[in-house]
């Protein structure tokens, strides 16, 4: 398992739309991944989750990746959060 | 004649018939099955019902709204496939023996009530996204109808509030404008009120009785109200009030994509004046060419403690950002004993306009200037950045900026921290500037002219003192020869001038501004078509 954090920078956070950005991403990888925020977790393929988190502006974010791609799905996301988030 | 209450979300004016909108009404009943997967297979496929129905509204919004808009049902149709959500409705069924329809509204709610007890507009707002789709599958499931305006001329929409579904299916040619009693600036039918430019109230105090409909309205959201059954004087006025409008707007919207050329083919840039990074969408939409004068002083003004560097970068970063590579030319701190915040312990001074202010401080306290040339700098890496310094009065002022700027760029290249290539220029606002813009100009990229501040000592005239009114004059003659001499003197060193101040939007002045040549106006939001207008005519 292999693990980033990330201060969201957006503006609103990650609610209805940018969850959903997050949610198709992460549902193209094998590997699990988790997201936790303020003491929650959700599982990243899951919008619902994802969006209960209220990850806003200036929140700290930790992504948990598991599986066979882990690394790739790492280096991927970490880009990916910076670019959108 | 019947006044009711509301609030602007986009200012105008609409008159035309009452819709009385309501929702389709479907008593939820509780029954017990005892065919569960039966029932389970009947949910799965009013979702995948429900879904095609999302993906024809993403479709229709997509074609009438744009993307932006649109993508609202494809996140519905995400929702609608997410597990947490489709496992509570199916154990549901699975452990209680209800009926779906039941089951996928206690499940609805549970869900909606997570996000309304969140602590932000916006996430509070996603419980409404909850129940909407759930109560989409609810009508499949009923087999219940969806609904839309059956009116064959164009309504003032008044509803509770509205769903991005019901909305989307509302024929938009059929509607003059949006009355809800609930809702907020953030909720859907706000943010397709301004994105449709539709005059729009929320939080209306108005019933929805069913006597309203068809009735004659106004909506005058320039005076957040709404009139049912105006008397004709009313209407008279207000009718005269929406032709305004209109011929203002159609005039206005014309202009967007188009150049701020006179009919002599001499151009200008026009630039907006904003004071923080909230009023971004403003300036995107005004369609200006870029930021003419960003005030830093908010960040300032609204903290306790001097802002660090990442609160300021953070700022910076998403207007410089948001603006796509259009310039944004950040005025540095601008404050003084008349305006400041106590942590600066700025001591009392009897004549604060004379004082300790702006550049002085930032020049007598380089560590606050240096924090935020690094926050400046590190954003302009985002995008197209430059730096103003207000309150100039000496060349030997820029020299010694210039210094401390080259001391914060060689400590971020050793940080390997990156930023972009910055334009510094100087506000024009001390008559000292204007007489030294000759020897300024070789110093800096830009001129911009703070007509306000010059005004007030050029005349030496305080604005704010009313017994003055007599002596005051906005266009006095010394004002326009300081204006002209600092053009003449920056073209001379290669250098282009804009003005900032207030004289910049005012409209008996532009072709004088044009014609001494003048290469940029930086106006209020609301001003830059306006301006651009009149640039047309010269």
């Amino acid at each position: 398992m292999t693990k980033f954090s990330y201060v969201v920078t957006d503006e609103v956070g990650i609610h209805g739309r940018p969850a959903g950005v997050l949610v198709k991403k992460c549902s193209e990888y094998k590997s699990a991944i988790t997201i936790g925020c303020k003491g929650k977790t959700a599982d990243a393929k899951r919008i619902m989750g994802v969006m209960s988190l209220g990850a806003k502006k200036g929140d700290t974010v930790e992504v948990s990746i598991d599986g066979e791609d882990e690394a790739a799905v790492k280096a991927d996301l970490e880009q990916f959060f910076k670019e959108n988030f | 004649m019947k006044n009711f209450q509301g609030k602007s979300v986009l200012s105008g004016v609409a008159i035309g018939k009452l819709f009385i909108f309501k929702k389709q009404e479907y008593t939820l009943v509780k029954k017990t099955i005892s065919d569960i997967e039966g029932e389970k297979e009947r949910f799965r496929e009013a979702c995948e019902k429900a879904k095609d129905q999302l993906s024809r509204l993403y479709d229709k919004a997509l074609a009438d709204v744009g993307e932006e808009q649109a993508m609202i049902f494809d996140v519905h149709k995400m929702m609608l496939e997410d597990m947490d959500y489709l496992e509570a409705v199916e154990g549901m069924i699975t452990e209680q023996k209800v009926n779906a329809e039941y089951a996928t509204n206690a499940t609805g709610e549970s869900f909606a009530e997570v996000f309304a007890n969140m602590d932000d507009d916006y996430f509070k707002a996603r419980s409404a996204d909850v129940m909407d789709i759930s109560k989409r599958v609810i009508r499949v499931l009923a087999g219940v109808k969806e609904g839309g305006i059956d009116s064959e001329e164009p309504v003032i929409v008044v509803a509770d509030d509205l769903t991005p579904s019901e909305t989307v299916q509302m024929d938009k040619s059929k509607i003059l404008a949006f009355v809800t009693r609930f809702g907020s600036q953030n909720s859907h039918t706000a943010i397709l009120a301004r994105s449709m430019n539709l005059p729009s109230l929320i939080n209306t105090d108005i019933e929805l009785l069913d006597e309203y409909d068809g009735k004659l309205a106004v909506v005058d959201s320039f005076n957040h109200t709404l009139i049912v059954e105006p008397d004709e004087e009313t209407l008279a006025e207000k009718q005269k009030a929406l032709d305004k409008w209109r011929a203002e707007l159609a005039q206005l919207d014309e202009l967007k994509g188009k150049e701020n050329e006179t009919t002599d083919g001499r151009k200008i840039n026009i630039y907006a004046n904003i004071g923080n990074a909230e009023d971004l969408p403003k300036v995107l939409a005004s369609d200006a060419g870029g930021i003419g004068l960003f005030r830093s002083e908010f960040v300032y003004l609204g903290s306790q403690d001097y802002p660090t560097e990442e609160e300021q970068y953070e700022a910076y970063k998403t207007v410089v950002e948001g603006m796509g590579g259009k310039k944004v030319i950040i005025r540095t701190l601008d404050i003084g004993a008349d305006k400041q915040t106590y942590y600066f312990h700025l001591d009392h001074e009897e004549n604060p306009a004379m004082g300790l202010r702006a550049i002085r401080i930032c020049l007598e306290r380089i560590d606050v200037f240096k924090t935020q040339l690094r926050a400046i700098y590190r954003a302009s890496a985002y995008g197209t950045c430059s730096i103003m310094f207000p309150m100039i009065i000496s060349v030997w002022e820029i020299q010694r900026i210039k210094e401390i700027v080259e001391e914060v760029k060689a400590e971020l290249k050793a940080e390997g921290i990156p930023f972009g290539e910055v334009e510094l220029g100087i506000m024009i606002e001390t008559p000292a500037a204007v007489m030294m813009s000759d020897e300024l100009a070789k110093e800096v990229d830009f001129f911009s002219i703070g007509t306000n501040d010059l005004t007030q000592y050029t005349l030496a005239i305080d604005r704010q003192n009313e017994c003055l009114e007599t002596f005051y004059d906005s266009h006095h003659p010394a004002v326009l020869k300081m204006i002209k001499m600092t053009i003449d003197n920056g073209h001379k060193n290669g250098i282009w001038v804009g003005i900032c101040g207030e004289l910049a939007s005012d409209l008996t002045l532009t072709e004088r501004f044009i014609d001494m040549g003048i290469d940029e106006l930086s106006v209020s939001p609301t001003y830059v078509l306006p301006l651009r207008k009149r640039v047309r005519e010269i």
